[in-house]
């Protein structure tokens, strides 16, 4: 089968910058795919979850015989039967030597600390025998009394874990002043309070589902002389390390395998209870084992983002200067303090002050335990929350001077010539032009003719108003400079390793320690290798996701991939380059010194004599005729750990049309313009934009994870949780301005968690602004039509004699309509 | 156990299954069509969607017993002859997939939505999609696609 390539006429030179087709489609568009649940082992059993109905409850007794004499079953194993042998679920980042962190078992023995947790695995020779099976377990409980409420949590009444005494995993503060990257808050907000102005709010992270779309497995073949490990992670190399860490296996006797792997979006960022447990089950019966969730396991048993409270003080001028600011942050990390899962809200320690010149800052996050599913990284981690929070804040302030919101951040923004520019958070940015990716914006969105449009509707009191929403946001990622890491008391470094082989056939493989799902890596590493070794990007295999092929790695995260692991792609082929030219000399009968190399070729200056990268490899595998001394091989190894992190930005502007008598919003228009640097494949960044526009709208929308009182997760299948569709969303403008980094080779930098961070506090701010006039300020996540309705009608002015007045709620004249009773109606809606 | 004869890419099948067996777990463990794939638990997603008789239908969401007697396509038969499908092709080259899990499911969803509208609106395409998942594009790209593959005149 071919696929046809249209090349596009005004493409560039080389294959950095031009939209090829990837790679990786012809697999996947055919079904020819090796999913983690594809796969079939002789001998395979299969395993299924007995988890807790109850959010906190200990265990009093298990009875397995009804379920160990049911049809097709092999075993059946309780916390109890796997406690020496399970390992244990770790945390590689705890905030200080102080932060409280409880076990957390794959299975557990004696408490579970929320719904859903593991209490027995049911082994079968079928998936179907397993689950029936797994029915006939039966498990008494002592039921506890479980916090869910994170304000509740706080005061330390009802304990998550009661063994641990508090509820508070951690505290971990940044402040300008005690750092010397800023002056004082609390004088910068006393000042402020005298005689200028000072924004004072409140806003809701609402906890959410990452909902990858491939549902979590885990294949284990203990057969073999190395245990192997199939899973759908994104961190098969971390993964390794702590299977081997915690489960006393030798890292040397273990093989991690992430195959295709369906999407991840820091949902996949986790060693998991069932990866410990079908582990320690195929161990046990020394037979090939496979764990596939259903879709409601994985809502409820995966790890949930964001779930934060954020309180925030912002002091100005009143002209609107920003002073200062100060974030307090109550972060839900559930029932167990996951792997990243407490350094999450610490990322946005060096992001709520944005792209922004603020004097004084500090930063305050008390971390939380809960009876609920643990909570870790969910695309952008840490930087939404501190995006969302301050490009609202940034709009109540423009409110409050009475000038356009983005006069109001023009006058607060780094201008393009202060760069480098360490932040008040004492962050240095490396490159940005803020000013120049939103006027791009504003021109393609046509800024001032919805502004327009927006006031023709106010005057005519149109029963759908307009709004607009702005996002000039930043971000830090590509995690991450190791030393950074360790000051942060991360576990690990922040490094990323490739590998380059150069076959005798003229065919090159590239390794890379980044574990792609979904990214795109093997289309545009082959690009890049391709400009760099002057090799055709036909003939580049990009090789991935198995630690026997890819052994040195730090996965995919954090929008790392490009800026850190190309990188290290790219200085593995400029080592294989500086190893070729002495064979190409000697096969040129020139000096090393007189060799240049261009274009694939090594070429004796001031001649047209010259070889080929191909035929310096075919020379160096024969090894028939190399010059002494010299090794013969011409593949390279690189390791490269950055000195900074990436810093992406952008202008992104919404407007949300929204019916006030009905609380619906329609998105009428979305214009993203991002300043990633230097693109290596435009086609791909879009649809990384495209993407990540959307789990952040969704997040401002529809998405939410809600338990009941008793701790119930009730948004527990696709059924409940919302997940956009394509009728829910719209077709988006995107565009770029380019300020390359200066931090690496190439001048890129991340994009993939650029879109969710921007656009929450876009839509946001759109829905408030088209209410604003109607005395609305804040309408929580996720904007239903009954939130936006509400709020409306909380806010709707008093009229003069006190009653509110309601928008009418018929057309007049309109045929077969009752007289509506307004003040009935707004009775009822005030209740 | 019941006894069904089902053709599925052109192959005739005969077997066992037991009565409850949906067709998607008869197609990925039966006869190892893993092309299509599994990704709820509530017929939400679409990820598992192939076409019977032509028609698209949630695999998850038919029994295989009631596929006795007819003729499955899933994403595996759908090029024929070496030549991807129009459908296939045109994902491809709007880059309408990232991690490829709902694509299968996708593009057979497509497939039948033209097959019933050759000419769709962005409109109608978005609603005709509307019973298939994707985290990773945002539909900006799938919609291209369909799109694309409408303008070149797509029947299957």
């Amino acid at each position: 089968m071919t696929i046809t390539e249209e090349r596009q006429t005004d493409a560039p030179e080389g294959e950095v910058g031009r939209s090829r087709r990837r790679k990786e489609d012809q697999r996947l568009i055919t079904g020819r795919t090796r999913w983690t649940d594809n796969i079939q082992l002789p001998g395979m059993l299969h395993l299924a979850m007995v988890r807790s109905p109850f959010a906190h409850a200990n265990i009093t007794a298990i009875d397995t015989d009804e379920a160990k004499a049911a049809p097709g079953v092999i075993g059946v194993f309780t916390g109890a039967d796997l406690k020496d042998t399970q390992g244990v679920n770790a945390n590689a980042w705890p905030l200080n030597a102080e932060q409280k962190a409880p076990e957390h078992l794959p299975v557990a023995v004696e408490h579970v600390a929320c719904a859903g947790e593991i209490v027995a695995v049911v082994v079968a020779r079928t998936a179907a025998q397993a689950r029936d099976a797994a029915e006939l377990v039966d498990v008494d409980y002592e039921e506890l009394p479980a916090v869910l409420d994170l304000r509740e949590a706080v005061k330390d009444e009802v304990l998550t874990h009661p063994s641990l005494g508090t509820n508070t995993s951690a505290f971990w503060k940044l402040d300008s002043a005690e750092q010397g990257s800023g002056g004082d808050i609390e004088a910068a907000i006393a000042k402020a309070r005298q005689d200028g102005i000072v924004i004072e709010r409140e806003y809701r992270q609402q906890r959410l589902v990452p909902a990858f779309m491939e549902p979590r497995s885990t294949v284990v073949d203990p057969t073999g002389e190395q245990l192997v490990v199939w899973s759908a992670t994104q961190i098969p190399h971390i993964l390794r390390f702590l299977i081997a860490a915690t489960m006393g296996i030798p890292e040397s006797k273990l093989r991690v395998i992430a195959p295709d792997v369906g999407g991840g979006f820091g949902g996949k960022l986790q060693t998991t209870p069932e990866e410990f447990a079908t582990i320690a089950v195929a161990r046990r019966l020394g037979k090939p084992c496979k764990y596939t969730e259903t879709r409601s396991e994985s809502i409820l048993s995966a790890h949930h983002g964001r779930d934060q409270i954020q309180k925030l003080t912002l002091a100005a001028e009143r002209d609107g200067r920003v002073t200062g600011l100060k974030v307090e942050l109550l972060a839900d990390l559930g029932a167990y303090v996951a792997i990243v899962g407490g350094g999450v809200p610490v990322l946005g320690a060096w992001m709520f002050n944005s792209i922004y010149k603020f004097d004084a800052y500090q930063f305050n996050c008390r971390t939380v335990l809960t009876n609920k599913t643990w909570v870790d990284a969910y695309r952008g981690a840490g930087r939404p929350e501190a995006t969302y929070g301050i490009e609202r804040l940034m709009d109540e302030l423009a409110d409050e001077v009475g000038i356009d919101p983005l006069e109001l951040r023009a006058k607060n923004w780094i201008t393009h010539d202060e760069f480098p520019f360490t932040t008040v958070a004492g962050m240095t940015y490396d490159s940005g032009n803020y000013e120049a990716a939103t006027a791009r914006a504003k021109e393609l969105f046509g800024y001032d003719e919805l502004r327009e449009e927006q006031r023709r509707r106010r005057e005519s009191n149109d029963p759908v108003q307009l709004g607009i929403g702005i996002s000039t946001f930043t971000e830090m990622c590509g995690l991450a400079p190791s030393r950074v890491l360790g000051s942060l008391n991360y576990g690990a470094g922040g490094w990323e390793h490739a590998s380059i082989r150069m076959l005798a056939t003229g065919k090159v493989e590239v390794v890379t320690g980044a574990s792609a799902h979904g990214q795109g890596h093997e289309t545009a590493w082959s690009q890049i290798v391709a400009d760099r070794l002057g090799i055709p990007f036909e003939d580049i295999e990009v090789l991935h996701g198995d630690t026997q092929i890819a052994p040195r790695g730090m996965d995919t995260y954090g929008s790392r991939s490009l800026v850190v692991g190309a990188e290290a792609v790219i200085r593995a082929a400029d080592k294989v380059i500086e190893k070729a030219k002495p064979i190409a000399a000697h096969m040129l009968e020139a000096s090393v010194d007189d060799i240049e190399f261009s274009a694939g070729r090594f070429g004796v200056k001031g001649t047209d004599r010259g070889v080929s990268m191909p035929e310096v490899a075919l020379e160096s595998w024969t090894c028939h005729n190399l010059p002494d001394g010299v090794e013969p091989t011409i593949d390279a190894d690189a390791t490269f750990d950055p000195d900074t992190f990436s810093f992406p930005h952008g202008t992104h502007l919404c407007a949300m049309e929204v019916d006030t008598e009905t609380g619906a919003t329609k998105m009428r228009s979305y214009v993203a313009v991002d300043d990633i640097g230097v693109i290596v494949n435009p086609l791909i960044v879009e649809g990384q934009e495209h993407g990540g526009l959307v789990q952040g709208i969704a997040q401002a929308l529809w998405e939410g994870a809600e338990y009941d009182d008793q701790g119930t997760l009730v948004t527990g299948s696709f059924v409940d949780y919302t997940l956009p569709t394509s009728a829910d969303t719209i077709s988006f403008v995107t565009d770029h301005t380019t300020s390359p980094s200066t931090t690496n080779t190439l001048g890129t930098k991340g994009v993939g968690e650029a879109g969710t961070i921007a656009s929450t506090p876009a839509v946001v701010n759109a829905i408030v602004d088209a209410v604003r006039h109607l005395g609305v300020n804040d309408i929580v996540m996720p904007c239903t039509p009954e939130r936006v309705w509400k709020a409306i009608q909380a806010g709707a002015p008093v009229s003069a004699e006190g009653e509110r007045e309601a928008a009418p709620h018929f057309d007049e004249g309109a045929p077969n309509q009752a007289d509506p009773d307004p003040s009935a109606s707004v009775e009822g809606s005030l209740s | 156990m019941t006894r069904i004869q089902v053709t599925v890419d052109g192959v005739s099948y005969s077997d066992d299954v037991e009565p409850r067996t949906l067709l998607v777990q008869y197609l990925r463990e039966s006869l190892g069509k893993t092309g299509t794939v599994v990704g709820c638990d509530t017929s939400n997603c679409g990820a598992c969607t192939v076409h019977l008789d032509g028609v698209s239908v949630k695999s998850c969401n038919v029994l295989a017993v009631q596929a006795d007697g007819h003729e499955v396509t899933t994403i595996e038969g759908l090029a024929t002859d070496g030549e991807l499908h129009p459908v296939q092709q045109a994902f491809h080259e709007c880059h309408a997939l990232q991690c490829g899990y709902c694509t299968p499911g996708m593009i057979m969803q497509a497939v039948d939505l033209l097959n019933d509208n050759p000419d769709p609106s962005e409109q109608e395409i978005r609603e005709g999609l509307e019973g298939n998942l994707c985290r990773c594009t945002g539909y900006h790209n799938i919609v291209k696609a369909v799109q694309q593959a409408a303008k070149a005149g797509v029947t299957s």
